[in-house]
Parts: C-alpha cells; sequence; structure tokens
C-alpha cells in the first residue's frame, strides 16, 4: 500500500482531558480502544446482551436449586392429549404461570427449560472454545517462532486437519468416543457428562487450525520487534518467551476470535442434537430443545420459534460483539 | 507453472495417504467389532467371526490399511481369507479400482454406491453455490457503494440473521410455511435430469438450495462489501474516476476485482465441503445424497463406508485447495507461483 499523505495527518481522534494543571493527559491504547467501542452503539447493545446471556447462564441453576423455575417438572393437564399432546390455549400454553407457555408432550414450563438450556449451551461452547483456542495458541506461537521444520509440520498439521470433514468424524467417532467417556467419567453412555466431554473435545480438536494459523501470523512481525532479542539475549527459556514475551501482546486477537467462534459452537452444538449426538433428554439444552421443537412446526408455532429465535439472538449478538471488539481494537480504527 | 501444480498433487496425495492412516487408526483400532454390526444383533459369535474373516476385519489394523491401500490402487477380490475362498469359490466378489471396501450393511462395494450418491449432493451444492455466490457478490457490492445508509445496514443485518438461525431449523421452516402452508413452492423431493428434465431438477432443488444460501451468503455478503470498501479509497480508482471511465465500468472492472481473490478462497473451501453432501439439508429434506448417506452409515456402524466417505471428502477440500491456489495466479497477475 502506498504511503499517504493522509494517513500521516490523520491519527487519533483528539480528545485531550485538560487536567486541573492545564496539561494534556495521555490515553493508554487500552483506554483508546474502550472509548471506540463504547462510541460504537451496535456493539455496545450486542455487549449487554451477551452480558445478559451469560447472566442468565449463571442465575438459571440458581433458580433451579430454589425451585422458582422447574425445567424438569412435567405437567399433562396443560395438554391437549387429543392433538398429540400439543398445550391447551394459544401461543403454546402461555399464561402468568408459563410465560413463554409449556412443552408439548411434557408441559414443562418453557421458559425454565429455555433459561436451563442457556446454561448447559454456554458451558460446552465456552469449553469448547478454550480447548480451541488454547491448542491454537500454543501451536500457533511454537509454529511461528521457531520456524523451519517445526513450522513445515504444524503447517501440514493444521492443512491435515481442516481437510477432515468434522460433522462426519464427529458422528462417527460418537459411539466409541462417548463409551469411552463413559468409562472414566460418572455416567453411562446416556448421561449429560460423558456425550458433554466427547463434544467440547471433537469440537475443540477440531476447531483450532484456524486460530493457530491466525495467531503464527501475528507471531511472524513479533518475533523481529526488539523486546525479543533482549529476552533472547538475556538468556530467556523458549517457554518464557512464548508465554511471557509473545502471549501479552496476542491478548487483542485471541480476545476477538474467542467471541466468534463462541456462537459457532452455539450452533455447532444445536446441529449436532438434530443429528442425534448430542447431550440427550432431559437435561436441557438449546440444542435438544431445538432438536425436538422442530417435530412440532406444524402443530406448535411458538415452541417450534422461540428457541430458534433465542440462539439467533445469541448468534448474531455474538458475531456483532466480536466485530466491535475488532475495530475497536485496531489501532488504525479511527481511519 | 506446471512445476508448481506437480508439486502440489503430489503434497496433496501424500496428505491423502496419511489421512487414510489416521483415519484407519481412529476406526479399526476401536473396541467396535464390524462383523457384529454385519449381521445384526443377534448373531451367533462363529457367524460374526467368519464375517470378519471375509471381510479382513480379524486381521490388525496397519494390515487392513495395506489391504485397503492395494484394493484403491489394483482393486482386491473378498473374501479375504484362502481357507474361505477354497470351500465357496462361487461367492468370491471382485471390488475392481478404485476399490474402497465392502459395506457389509448395505451389501454393496463402497465405490458403487458412493457413485450412485454423488451426483444428488453436487446438483445441491451447485444449485445452492449459484445462489449464493450471484446473492452474496450483488448485495456486498449493493451494501458497499450504499455505505452508512440504511440499505446498508439492512442488507448486512438481514444476511446475518439469516445466518443465525440453525440450518436445520431454517429448513424445516421453509418445508413448513411456504411449501406446505402457502403452498408457493411444491415439497422438494430429488428428481433427477433424467427423470424430470432440467425443470423438474431444478425446481425441486430450490428450497434446499436456498437453505443453505441463506446460511453462507454472509460470508460473502460481508467480505465483497469490506473489499469494495477497501478498494473504493486506492489511488488507481481515483484515476479511473479521474480519466471519466463509465460509472458501472469502475465498479466491475476496478473495484470488484478487489474483492475477487478472498471471493475466490472462500468459494472454493465452501463449495469443496458441500460437494462432499450438505449433512444437515440432506437430512431435512430427504435427499439420498453423500450427507445423508454418512448420517445413515455412522448409526450403522457401516465403517468401511464412512472410511470411503471421509477420504472422499478430503479429497474434495485438498483438491479445492490446488485449484484456489492455482486461480490465484490466473486472477492476480502478482502472485508468483513456484
Amino acid at each position: 500500500m502506498s504511503f499517504q499523505e493522509s494517513q500521516l495527518e490523520v491519527s487519533e481522534p483528539i480528545d485531550p482531558k485538560i487536567t486541573p494543571t492545564g496539561l494534556i493527559a495521555g490515553q493508554s491504547p487500552t483506554q483508546l480502544a474502550l472509548g471506540r467501542f463504547r462510541r460504537d452503539r451496535l456493539s455496545m447493545i450486542s455487549f449487554w446482551i451477551v452480558v445478559f446471556y451469560f447472566l442468565a447462564g449463571i442465575v438459571s441453576p440458581i433458580l433451579v436449586k430454589v425451585g422458582v423455575s422447574k425445567p424438569l417438572a412435567n405437567d399433562q393437564k396443560l395438554l391437549n392429549i387429543d392433538l398429540g399432546g400439543v398445550p391447551n390455549g394459544a401461543w403454546g400454553g402461555t399464561s402468568w404461570h408459563h410465560l413463554l407457555g409449556v412443552e408439548p408432550r411434557t408441559g414443562t414450563d418453557f421458559l425454565s427449560r429455555l433459561s436451563y438450556g442457556i446454561t448447559f449451551s454456554l458451558t460446552i461452547a465456552i469449553s469448547a472454545t478454550i480447548v480451541a483456542v488454547v491448542i491454537g495458541v500454543v501451536l500457533g506461537i511454537i509454529s511461528g517462532f521457531s520456524g523451519g521444520w517445526v513450522d513445515a509440520i504444524i503447517g501440514r498439521f493444521i492443512d491435515m486437519t481442516l481437510s477432515f470433514p468434522q460433522t462426519l468424524m464427529l458422528l462417527a467417532l460418537s459411539a466409541t468416543g462417548v463409551a469411552l467417556f463413559a468409562k472414566i467419567l460418572p455416567g453411562d453412555t446416556s448421561d449429560a457428562i460423558p456425550n458433554g466431554v466427547y463434544e467440547v473435545l471433537v469440537l475443540g480438536l477440531f476447531g483450532w487450525p484456524s486460530i493457530a494459523r491466525l495467531i503464527r501470523g501475528q507471531v511472524l512481525s513479533i518475533r523481529e520487534r526488539e523486546f525479543i532479542d533482549a529476552a533472547r539475549l538475556s538468556g530467556a527459556s523458549r517457554r518464557r518467551i512464548y508465554f511471557k514475551e509473545i502471549l501479552p501482546n496476542l491478548w487483542a486477537p485471541v480476545l476477538v476470535q474467542f467471541t466468534l467462534i463462541m456462537p459457532a459452537y452455539v450452533s455447532a452444538e444445536a446441529a449436532l442434537s438434530f443429528l442425534g449426538v448430542g447431550i440427550p433428554v432431559p437435561t436441557p439444552t438449546l440444542g435438544n430443545i431445538l432438536g425436538d421443537s422442530v417435530n412440532f412446526s406444524g402443530s406448535d408455532f411458538s415452541y417450534f420459534f422461540y428457541p430458534a429465535l433465542l440462539l439467533a439472538i445469541i448468534v448474531v449478538s455474538f458475531n456483532l460483539l466480536g466485530d466491535g471488539l475488532r475495530d475497536a481494537l485496531d489501532p488504525k480504527g479511527d481511519r | 507453472m506446471f512445476a508448481y501444480v506437480v508439486r502440489r498433487c503430489f503434497t496433496g496425495v501424500i496428505m491423502l495417504i496419511v489421512m487414510s492412516f489416521v483415519t484407519y487408526f481412529l476406526f479399526f483400532a476401536s473396541p467396535i467389532d464390524p462383523g457384529r454390526f454385519a449381521c445384526g444383533k443377534s448373531c451367533p459369535p462363529a457367524l460374526i467371526k467368519q464375517t470378519d474373516k471375509a471381510l479382513g476385519f480379524d486381521k490388525p489394523w496397519p494390515v487392513q490399511w495395506k489391504d485397503f491401500a492395494i484394493g484403491v490402487v489394483k482393486g482386491r477380490d473378498y473374501p479375504e481369507d484362502p481357507a474361505l475362498r477354497k470351500s465357496a469359490p462361487e461367492l468370491i466378489s471382485h471390488c475392481p479400482a478404485p476399490c474402497l471396501g465392502y459395506s457389509q450393511v448395505n451389501l454393496i462395494n463402497v465405490t458403487t454406491e458412493l457413485k450412485d450418491k454423488i451426483p444428488i449432493s453436487v446438483s445441491l451444492a451447485l444449485v445452492a453455490f449459484v445462489m449464493w455466490i450471484i446473492g452474496g457478490i450483488s448485495l456486498g457490492a449493493v451494501a458497499a457503494l450504499t455505505k452508512g445508509s440504511i440499505i446498508d445496514r439492512g442488507v448486512v443485518g438481514t444476511s446475518l440473521v439469516f445466518y443465525a438461525f440453525p440450518t436445520f431449523w431454517m429448513g424445516l421452516f421453509l418445508i413448513e410455511f411456504p411449501a406446505i402452508k402457502w403452498g408457493l413452492v411444491q415439497v422438494p423431493s430429488y428428481t433427477s435430469i433424467a427423470d424430470g428434465g432440467v425443470w423438474g431438477w431444478l425446481s425441486n432443488l430450490f428450497l434446499p438450495g436456498l437453505t443453505l444460501a441463506l446460511f453462507y451468503m454472509a460470508g460473502y455478503v460481508r467480505i465483497t462489501r469490506a473489499f469494495v470498501l477497501e478498494s473504493m479509497s486506492e489511488d488507481y480508482l481515483r484515476t479511473a474516476k479521474a480519466k471519466g471511465l463509465a460509472p458501472r465500468k469502475i465498479l466491475f472492472k476496478h473495484t470488484m476485482r478487489a474483492a475477487l481473490t478472498p471471493i475466490v478462497t472462500l468459494a472454493g473451501l465452501d463449495l469443496a465441503g458441500l460437494l462432499g453432501g450438505a449433512i444437515i439439508t440432506e437430512q431435512v429434506f430427504n435427499f439420498n445424497g453423500l450427507g445423508k448417506l454418512a448420517v445413515d452409515s455412522t448409526q450403522t456402524f457401516d465403517l468401511p463406508t464412512v472410511v470411503g466417505l471421509v477420504l472422499l471428502l478430503a479429497a474434495f477440500v485438498i483438491v479445492a485447495n490446488i485449484i484456489v491456489d492455482i486461480l490465484y495466479a490466473v486472477i492476480d497477475p502478482r502472485v508468483r507461483v513456484g
């Protein structure tokens, strides 16, 4: 790119905070990024939706313990048995006691199920994202910093992992994988824990390559900087350079990747439930609620529509938040 | 250029070999007994053993992998076991190269099985591809040209919303409402060109294609918009404007060209992934393609089919990667290969 004159002139927006002494206070890059982020209305809205979603995930198990929300209680009285267990009343049996109606076939309060489902979906998505990000960042740093044959091997490994059909592998390995985890973890193959652990591990193990590629690119430029030379000269170990010198410079791309991968895993959990390898009922997740709700596409519209809408809101706001963060953290963001 | 292509193809083949090895390890070193699923739940142990022997499942997995690799190159004969061959020579069946194994569940050679399903998946992928490429690029360009306006926000927002709804939900929504309740389109069921003519083929692919296109389009809207906007601030665009080129010519010859490289990258990989079967969409619309075969064969533990599918899908992705890299050099003269 050509070095334009305009690039020299336009720098950060001048927002001088005049201190009492009359001096202009400087702003750190983090403060500038935060300022940029706060000015973007769409990012702020999505930020608060995401916060609300996290809060819902944390609060609902407490509500279940207290007994306010009953995601596992059946109530057949609310259902119309003649129509195949569809709730009585409009909008899936919406009433003051059941704000979003009740679930067909069981009569469980739907709001309770959805909010408790958020807890499990959130746990799975966060854990899978952590697995993917940790592997991706570690291999990305090693690959970018070492170069040479280490880089080549990790590069081929990335290519290969990307070529594997992820969904097919997840489906095909599920029987053995879940059986394996059921042996070492509490619960048998139809319980939530072995299925959840399997899902998290496989999603994470197939998700890291794109992160590793991105981090590698960043590390390639970081390793040429002076402070890395300084660390090397002062005899720092490799591990220290990787995690104490390079890693702190990567938090911005890591954060952005985290917010962009999370929604993909929330969707993936739903897709897997639809294909029959997700968390089994009665444990509610957004995925298995959605997977069941599509059976009622014609007979109970609210049951069909609400979970998909909730998932769409989550995915959209996470994506917007990720975009907003990326723009805000980009030092050239004000151009 | 030629040397580059040859080298890429060579590494591609090596990668496929390594992947087949890994796949064999993952599936055949597992405690699943393939012979068991071949003859049902109440199968006497002796029969399981015999099935295993006939299909070569009794050997350790590296040997099985070797047989498989030889089968791909030269073809192979079943049963594997010489004693079984001698006792029932009339049962010997030949699996011609490239032999990907024998499905003990569907009682058919995997290669034939895959060949039958490929046209369905490829038709679906191509129709969806055309829809999302046309939709994504034109909407992205419109959004970029009206940057900041309500049209821009509407286009970007709507495409993101369509991306956010799960594919299977969207598919069932499209079947339930536009097709069944409102009667706008027919409920699709795959018809080949030979059976229903071009129109019959195309009209049955409309809804499933749309389901996939709505999901994939968001990425293309985004990329096109971003690169068109970026190129608008470039010097060469100012020059083109200054010398009085028609706006349409500027848009198509100069602005869109910048977006072409990233679009080709994304499109190549997306299409390659889809050619191997849209697992969820085929399941929703009950299309009997590779994706549905994948779900069915994993449920019946039809391991030879699963392995064949994994390798076919991987081959699609590897070939697509090579084609994309070659296309780079064609699109962008600055790219040097070799």
